[in-house]
């Protein structure tokens, strides 16, 4: 019993990352309706780049984030400039179409380049004990960096007039335009923002697990889920949804295989669409 | 339809497509058209939903991959002669992806997409743990299963005539869907969804029967390419580099028209031979199919055929 709940609660500190990650998806979705596809990669991208920082200068895993973040919020503007700019307003086929392709070139230049191989970072943190059961340090770090990156995000959403600006396309782009907001320059940001939290996310995901080129579409189908579970255009459901799915990783981890836990996610990706078209969490569609 | 050109255009192809690599036994030149003809039969039954309805599927792949698994298992482990095995494997995918498409046909648009992606992980994990399919080690069949069709070399021309009778069969199910009243229906969910439904389309069932068309000889395809070479393990079968080149090919020829598609097919099959003839390219297959997908999408989204349209107005008549 508590062997299931110390699996419990060690699902709870990854599903944080994995909410964190889930905000990079759904910022972009809620601001813009586009679904970024290259969401996966992008994650991935984080987790290169923390292996090739941390290797090259020898600094702590940790302080490759700030580098990372700002590095995912030019390759999101340009991202945004390349792929999406065109499909603003066109039907959501093309965008998903779009996004897609520039994923099968970012995949295709990163298999070329590092093989299929595994890659891991090595992270010695003292964990936390509690009777037979040890909670690595990796794991709590990651979850309470992914917990603060949340609350900025909050903040800066909330409290600047950026983040309201963001806001208010969010709601309505015509009436955000018509007070004067920049709504273009607005969605090149909202993707900045959100490849740069998927590039966090990849960080914080990377010092807990090993990765190779191709583990984006994991990290990408458990956003979507957590997507989903948290409800559309909403980061702070995103969070929940993200705890939501830690919490049911943990539970089911002790008793299948793991290479089962994707399929049962999936099938309560469906079955969630289907029973809550606005997501567990949702409050109000743009509730950003 | 026997009074309509665009038929008999097909029927011709098809004709061509059968003869030209028998004069003088061209060995090379069969191998070539076979995939040709396994891309062709791809991207127009993808075209079912991607052209007709609006509905990506990311994951057309698991039809094929599937299919080759049903008709594999049942000519391994079962000894069924291949002809039922091919049937049995295109019914069975065919009824899974009606009970798949009933389920998530009800998501609308970029969730259908989504839903995609995920029954491919979903179904490659199954596989990888079913044991009778052997896991992730995959099933080999022997040699001797060429024997009923004259021994390996007869059995590859065998094969080849099967790979362009399912091309056939798939271009006369596109082109026969496009001017039937189901056609219709499908083109109208592909306009406006909810127009269509209050115009008395049923959404729903119609979604999920091109769903599970789309699926039969994409399946029928998957058996013949893993029979031939005689071996099928996960990651082949649900390899999504096919699938995605199916989608390219159905965006370069122009979504929604028979012929394009089947122009498309036959483009980039030539380019992709092209390519991996030099060294430089063949690691980057992935890298100039995104590339091409992208600037089509971009700068051409109604692809070749539209452009064809546009600039010739008459072709529109003959060429669907």
């Amino acid at each position: 019993m508590l062997g299931i709940l110390a699996s419990i609660i060690d699902g709870v500190l990854v599903g944080l990352v994995y909410g964190l990650a889930a905000m990079g998806l759904t910022l972009i979705w809620g601001v813009m309706d586009v679904i970024n596809l290259t969401h996966g990669t992008m994650i991935v991208a984080g987790m290169f780049a923390l292996y090739l920082l941390a290797a090259a200068f020898g600094i702590s895993p940790y302080f490759t984030l700030p580098p990372i973040m700002i590095g995912g919020f030019l390759v999101g503007v340009a991202l945004y400039w390349i792929a999406v700019h065109r499909m603003i307003g066109r039907p959501p086929l093309m965008s998903l179409l779009s996004t897609f392709a520039v994923n099968l070139v970012l995949v295709g230049i990163g298999t070329a380049v590092w093989g299929t191989a595994l890659f891991n970072v090595d992270v010695s943190l003292p964990g936390i004990t509690v009777g037979r059961y040890t909670f690595p340090g990796a794991h709590i770090l990651a979850a309470v960096l992914a917990a603060v990156i949340a609350g900025i995000l909050y903040l800066f959403l909330h409290y600047t007039r950026l983040g309201k600006a963001l806001r208010a396309v969010t709601n309505n782009r015509e009436a955000a335009e018509l007070v004067g907001i920049p709504t273009t320059r607005l969605l090149a940001i909202a993707v900045g923002c959100g490849v740069a939290l998927a590039g966090v996310s990849g960080v914080l995901i990377g010092t807990l697990f090993p990765f190779t080129i191709l583990s984006g579409d994991g990290y990408q189908l458990k956003s979507f889920i957590v997507t989903v579970l948290g409800g559309f255009g909403n980061p702070v459901g995103a969070l929940m949804g993200g705890v939501a799915l830690g919490l049911l990783e943990g539970a089911v981890t002790p008793f299948v295989p793991v290479s089962w836990t994707l399929v049962i996610e999936f099938v309560l990706f469906v079955l969630v669409l289907i029973a809550f078209p606005g997501g567990i969490f949702a409050s109000r569609r743009g509730a950003l | 339809m026997l009074r309509r050109p665009f038929f008999w255009i097909i029927t011709l192809v098809i004709a061509a497509f059968a003869v030209s690599p028998l004069i003088g036994n061209n060995v090379e030149l069969r191998e070539s058209l076979a995939l040709a003809a396994v891309y062709i039969t791809l991207a127009s039954n993808l075209n079912l939903m991607l052209g007709y309805a609006g509905y990506i599927n990311f994951g057309s792949i698991v039809f094929f991959g599937l299919g080759g698994y049903i008709c594999i298992w049942l000519v391994d482990a079962h000894s069924w002669p291949l002809g039922y095995s091919l049937l049995a494997a295109a019914i069975g995918v065919s009824i899974l992806s009606l009970i798949f498409g009933l389920g998530i046909l009800r998501l609308r648009g970029p969730f259908f997409a989504l839903s995609t992606i995920g029954i491919v992980e979903g179904v490659q994990a199954f596989v990888e743990n079913f044991k009778p399919w052997g896991g992730s080690s995959g099933i080999y069949i022997s040699p001797e299963v060429f024997k009923p069709l004259g021994g390996p070399g007869p059995a590859l021309w065998v094969i080849y005539f099967l790979f362009v009778a399912v091309m056939g069969a798939s271009l006369y199910l596109s082109y026969g869907i496009k001017i039937s009243k189901f056609g219709l229906g499908l083109l109208a969910i592909g306009q406006n969804e909810d127009a269509a439904a209050i115009l008395g389309v049923p959404t729903p069932r119609y979604k999920a029967l091109c769903y599970s068309a789309s699926a039969f000889l994409p399946a029928i395809a998957g058996g013949l390419y893993f029979f031939k070479g005689a071996f099928i393990q996960p990651s082949d079968a649900f390899d999504l580099t096919l699938s995605t080149e199916a989608i390219v090919i159905c965006m370069l020829g122009g979504q929604g028209t028979v012929s394009g598609v089947a122009l498309g097919a036959y483009l980039y099959e030539e380019l992709r031979g092209y390519l991996l003839t030099s060294s430089t390219f063949s690691n980057f297959q992935l890298v100039i199919a995104g590339l091409l997908l992208l600037v089509i999408v971009l700068f051409f989204p109604s692809g070749l055929m539209g452009f064809i349209h546009s600039r010739f107005p008459r072709t529109q008549k003959v060429l669907e």
